[in-house]
């Protein structure tokens, strides 16, 4: 995937490593549209997860090869893909009731706002066009365990963590763990947890740059690049 | 019992202004395109639109909100639609956007006999306002209607002439929901096949669903994103 900033590419290498090395063999991993789609390049040795995806599919692979891309397999981001071996095709209704259900092991998606109670925004920003949910809600309040990727904070520099979230909800305290390029973030009934931060960087450099007190965990760790 | 017609104007020959119409499709994938194309031939009024998506400006449903037909639309996602935001802003279109979970189940729910249901999803959130919560096993739950039709127009890989109908792939998505959720649902196929010829064991719609059925004359099929790798050396 490109992009245009070569520091944005790395921020991202570090949220998306990060969160992959979550990823457990047997795993059933709903990955969400943008960054979270990348997580699929990282997937460690000798760990075997199957992606679903909310439009009705078990089991996507890569891109297509040039030429073998078909109109009638796509992910929830409508991009061509292919399919792995072992791979299932079902109906929205029921990839929901898989989500719903409680049956995906780990969802991952990006959010605009996420607070100290683990409330999530990720869908609408008053006053500007509403591109629609799709399926985030369904996915914050059905899977086992949510990650948000995300920038620590917006371009303009103002935090995402905060004590309340003030955009439009998408899950009431739903979110399990927060990954940035600052810092690995553990949601829990105290408040947030701080347990990896970025190389080079300080608990108070974090804390400086998000709004949502942080409770320094005993046994933090340096993240890995 | 005949249910083949000869084409999708005769398919639609009595959608009435001001239906309700349910639309297959995840986005482009999997919608009844020539159903569509025939619907904006006929010129129908003031429709009331159940599709997850209204398809990209000038494609699938983009034509029928083009063409001025659409007055509500209910769906999830509707990002890929600038002259949808348009009309949004002033104010010549009413749009619902629900979670795409409860959209599907509503859909399902409608035509399993089912007026409303408990979900989890929404819980908390403007989705939920002015609706009845209530608590099971500790967790809160919002209560959602089933969805119904005058219509729905849906589109699979194979059909039989009995009405028995096959999806291909991930187009299958909404489309099998909204066969049973309409008082007349109109297939399309891509082959339109004798009754004996599909599998039993593999029929994802049964005939009892399909009122209308007809092999689609032209089939776009056109890509949202074409995402590709180069072969390996």
């Amino acid at each position: 995937m490109m992009n245009k900033l070569g520091k944005d590419v790395d921020k991202r290498e570090r949220i998306v490593k990060r969160i992959a090395r979550e990823l457990r063999d047997g795993f059933y991993v709903n990955l969400g549209i943008g960054m979270p789609t990348l997580i699929a390049n990282h997937v460690p040795a000798g760990v075997e997860v199957t992606l679903q995806s909310e439009n009705g599919m078990l089991g996507i692979g890569p891109y297509p090869i040039e030429g073998t891309e078909d109109p009638d397999l796509i992910n929830a981001g409508k991009e061509t893909v292919s399919e792995m071996p072992g791979t299932s095709y079902f109906s929205s209704a029921d990839s929901f009731a898989m989500i719903r259900g409680g049956h995906i092991d780990l969802s991952v998606l990006g959010a605009m706002e996420v607070d100290e109670t683990g409330s999530i925004a990720n869908w609408m920003i008053p006053g500007k066009m509403v591109k629609g949910m799709g399926g985030a809600m369904d996915l914050v309040a059905g899977a086992r365990r949510v990650v948000v990727a995300m920038e620590h904070t917006t371009r303009e520099g103002a935090p995402k963590i905060l004590k309340q979230c003030t955009l439009p909800l998408t899950g009431v305290c739903v979110v399990d763990t927060i990954a940035t390029e600052m810092a690995y973030i553990r949601v829990t009934k105290d408040g947030l947890v701080l347990e990896e931060i970025a190389p080079g960087l300080t608990p108070d450099d974090v804390q400086k740059a998000t709004e949502a007190r942080l409770i320094v965990s005993p046994g933090l760790k340096v993240m890995e690049n | 019992m005949n249910k083949v017609v000869a084409n999708a104007d005769e398919a639609v020959h009595d959608v009435f202004d001001g239906s309700t119409i349910m639309i297959g499709g995840f986005g482009l994938c999997g919608m009844p395109e020539n159903l569509i194309r025939a619907l904006v031939r006929k010129g129908t009024k003031n429709l009331r639109t159940i599709s997850n998506n209204v398809g990209v400006d000038g494609v699938g449903n983009g034509l029928l909100l083009a063409a001025g037909q659409i007055v509500h639309h209910i769906g999830t996602y509707v990002g890929e639609n600038r002259l949808l935001e348009e009309m949004v802003l002033k104010g010549t279109i009413k749009l619902d956007l629900i979670p795409q979970g409860t959209f599907s189940e509503r859909i399902r729910a409608g035509g399993a006999g089912i007026p409303a249901f408990y979900t989890p999803t929404g819980v908390g959130t403007i989705v939920a306002e002015g609706k009845e919560t209530r608590e099971f096993d500790g967790r809160l739950y919002v209560m959602e209607r089933g969805l119904t039709a005058d219509f729905a127009f849906v589109k699979a890989w194979k059909g039989d002439r009995a009405g028995n109908l096959v999806y291909r792939k991930t187009a299958r998505n909404f489309n099998p929901m909204m066969a049973t959720a309409a008082k007349i649902t109109i297939a399309e196929v891509e082959h339109l096949v004798e009754v004996g010829e599909l599998e039993a064991d593999a029929i994802h719609t049964p005939s009892i669903y399909v009122k209308r059925i007809f092999q689609g004359e032209l089939y776009e099929r056109r890509i949202e994103r074409r995402t590709v790798r180069k072969a390996a050396r």
